[in-house]
């Protein structure tokens, strides 16, 4: 196994993934596969190629920074589980 | 002949002649859906009663003398386009309530071109598989065996085109999800040139490499899509702003003197037999027409699925940070404080195989392996679009098989992801590279369809589509239906 379980943790608590007991004995087998599988990238010869930015050579377009949207916040937040007054509400950050 | 054998170009000829009106073909595709669906479970959402209103909309504006140039015309859209209104799940249990305040571009262009959309279809989750066996609302069967996968991830669309339910369906390919489907089921699928078709509404897996396109029955009404959904957006940061040729205009132009690539590699090892043979005869046909072929070289082809494993996981894994249980998606109950909140309601909304994608991501950017995977495989990412490049300097389409083996049964690849990620062999390097790409029903093995894998070079989509079109006219494929659904 090319990964154990606390990196699996490590990585798991990275992408903020809460995983059952299973879950990660399922994620070292499986993920130890998927990094044994692409480790192959390394046999390639890269002297000198420089990593790909954009598949056609383009450069990312800006805009000028003005206001184009409206305010459509009542409608954005139906989709939101838990609203008050136009606040998305989460679990208490600050004592 | 009946509506639900005809091609979208058919069914627009007999809209215009007036045989019928867009709400009576709504109506019987939509019963035969009602009727056959289950044994396909081909959609997540079916949108009856919008389909027939926008249908009389469309009758009414053709009694007018206006409409659009798919006015009337019946679609099905993957559900990982935002519509308005209309539940937009992407497959998963994360978006099993969402409901998008705003149309994605391409379901905004079509219906402005009077679309009729019956439904959204069925989908691997965010996108992340090959067979439709990652959907929180279950597998997609194979209307040529029921047994069979219709290939994923665009499974949904694949199987509804071949089973007649619509003569067209959207679809989208990060790494082979439009033609690798359309070659198990018999259909059309065509991925455009990264950047030729806006992805904004689109829900993004993987930035770099998602492309909108379509699944249909013929390279004509391939083309009479893109022609409507191909364009410049100024919403999509990466859209390309270049100009859209008429893809009908030369679709019937011979093909005396189109140079074919035939990739060596290609049919070395882990193909087929029975694939491969199909395919060598399809190239015969193109070159009974009076292409000739070269022989092209790809010598890191091997190394695209891994370059892919690590590329695409790694903008997975960010795009996917975005849901969080607060603004949108699913939300674990109870949480005792935010990072609670994010840990559970990831992990409870999101499936096997998308989480397996996200901590791949997480692992090749994280600090100490950045440079051995991600920035590695950006380089690989780099030979791979240079062999495209020089192959293309001496050849104007390259000609293949689209996957390694006519459709396997539902369940035989699920539990090995490397085995299921071989499938896109053929496929993966179009998106890597970022060209166009398309896949033409081209025979049967043991009663399976198996599809030919045409590439071009960048916007060179008039190119593959005018190939696969001439190819139709001389096979007729692409018009046999599955027993069960004719």
């Amino acid at each position: 196994m090319s990964l154990d379980k606390d990196q699996v943790q490590h990585i798991a608590m990275l992408a903020r993934l809460k995983l059952s007991d299973e879950e990660y004995a399922e994620s070292v087998e499986k993920l130890s596969k998927i990094v044994d599988f692409v480790d192959q990238l390394s046999q390639a010869d890269t002297t000198d190629v420089v990593p790909m930015a954009h598949p056609l050579d383009a450069a990312q377009r800006l805009r000028p920074d003005e206001v184009t949207e409206t305010n459509d916040r009542d409608r954005y937040q139906e989709n939101a589980a838990a609203v008050t007054d136009g606040l998305y509400l989460v679990p208490k950050v600050l004592e | 002949m009946e509506l639900h054998l005809q091609t979208l170009t058919e069914l627009a000829a007999g809209l215009e002649r007036g045989d019928f009106t867009s709400v009576e073909l709504t109506e019987s595709l939509l019963q035969r859906i009602a009727a056959h669906n289950d044994k396909l479970n081909a959609f997540v959402t079916i949108t009856g009663d919008e389909a027939l209103a926008a249908a009389a909309r469309a009758d009414e504006a053709r009694a007018s003398g206006s409409g659009g140039a798919l006015n009337g015309l019946p679609i099905i859209h993957k559900d990982i386009f935002c519509t308005r209104g209309i539940k937009t799940t992407c497959g998963s249990k994360m978006l099993d309530n969402f409901i998008s305040p705003y149309d994605a571009t391409v379901v905004e262009e079509l219906a402005d071109a009077g679309a009729v959309v019956l439904g959204k279809s069925n989908m691997d989750e965010f996108a992340m598989g090959s067979s439709n066996e990652t959907s929180f609302f279950g597998p997609v069967h194979n209307p040529w065996d029921l047994e069979c996968s219709p290939g994923g991830s665009s499974g949904g669309s694949s199987a509804s085109v071949a089973a007649r339910f619509a003569p067209a369906a959207t679809g989208t390919d990060t790494g082979g999800s439009i033609r690798q489907p359309a070659s198990l089921t018999g259909t059309v699928g065509l991925k455009p040139t990264y950047g030729r078709v806006s992805r904004y509404g689109m829900i993004a897996f993987a930035s770099s490499l998602d492309q909108a396109g379509v699944i249909t029955r013929s390279s004509e009404d391939a083309a009479c899509l893109l022609g409507v959904m191909a364009g410049f957006d100024e919403r999509d940061s990466t859209s390309i702003d270049q100009p859209v040729p008429d893809y009908l205009a030369s679709i019937g132009d011979s093909i005396k003197g189109l140079r074919v690539g035939i990739v060596r590699q290609h049919f070395d090892k882990g193909l087929d037999e029975q694939c491969g043979a199909r395919v060598k005869d399809a190239i015969a046909v193109l070159e009974s027409l009076g292409a000739t072929t070269v022989e092209v070289d790809l010598p890191n082809l091997d190394l695209s699925v891994p370059t892919y494993y690590v590329v695409a996981p790694a903008e997975c894994s960010s795009n996917l940070s975005r849901f969080d249980g607060v603004r949108f998606g699913h939300r674990a109950e109870n949480p005792e404080d935010l990072l609670d909140l994010y840990c559970r309601s990831r992990g409870e909304g999101f499936g096997d195989e998308v989480k397996r994608r996200i901590m791949t991501g997480a692992y090749v950017l994280s600090a100490g392996y950045y440079d051995a995977y991600y920035l590695k495989a950006q380089r690989v990412r780099q030979l791979i679009a240079d062999d495209f490049k020089h192959a293309f300097a001496n050849v104007d389409v390259i000609a293949g098989p689209t996957t390694p083996t006519p459709a396997f049964k539902l369940g035989d690849k699920v539990d090995d992801p490397i085995t299921m990620y071989l499938n896109d062999i053929y496929t993966i390097g179009a998106n890597l590279a970022g060209l166009p790409a398309m896949s033409v029903p081209c025979g049967f093995v043991n009663d399976l369809p198996v599809g030919l894998h045409l590439v071009g070079a960048h916007f060179a989509e008039e190119t593959i589509l005018r190939c696969g079109h001439q190819y139709q006219q001389q096979t007729d494929w692409h018009t046999a239906c599955p027993e069960a659904f004719k």
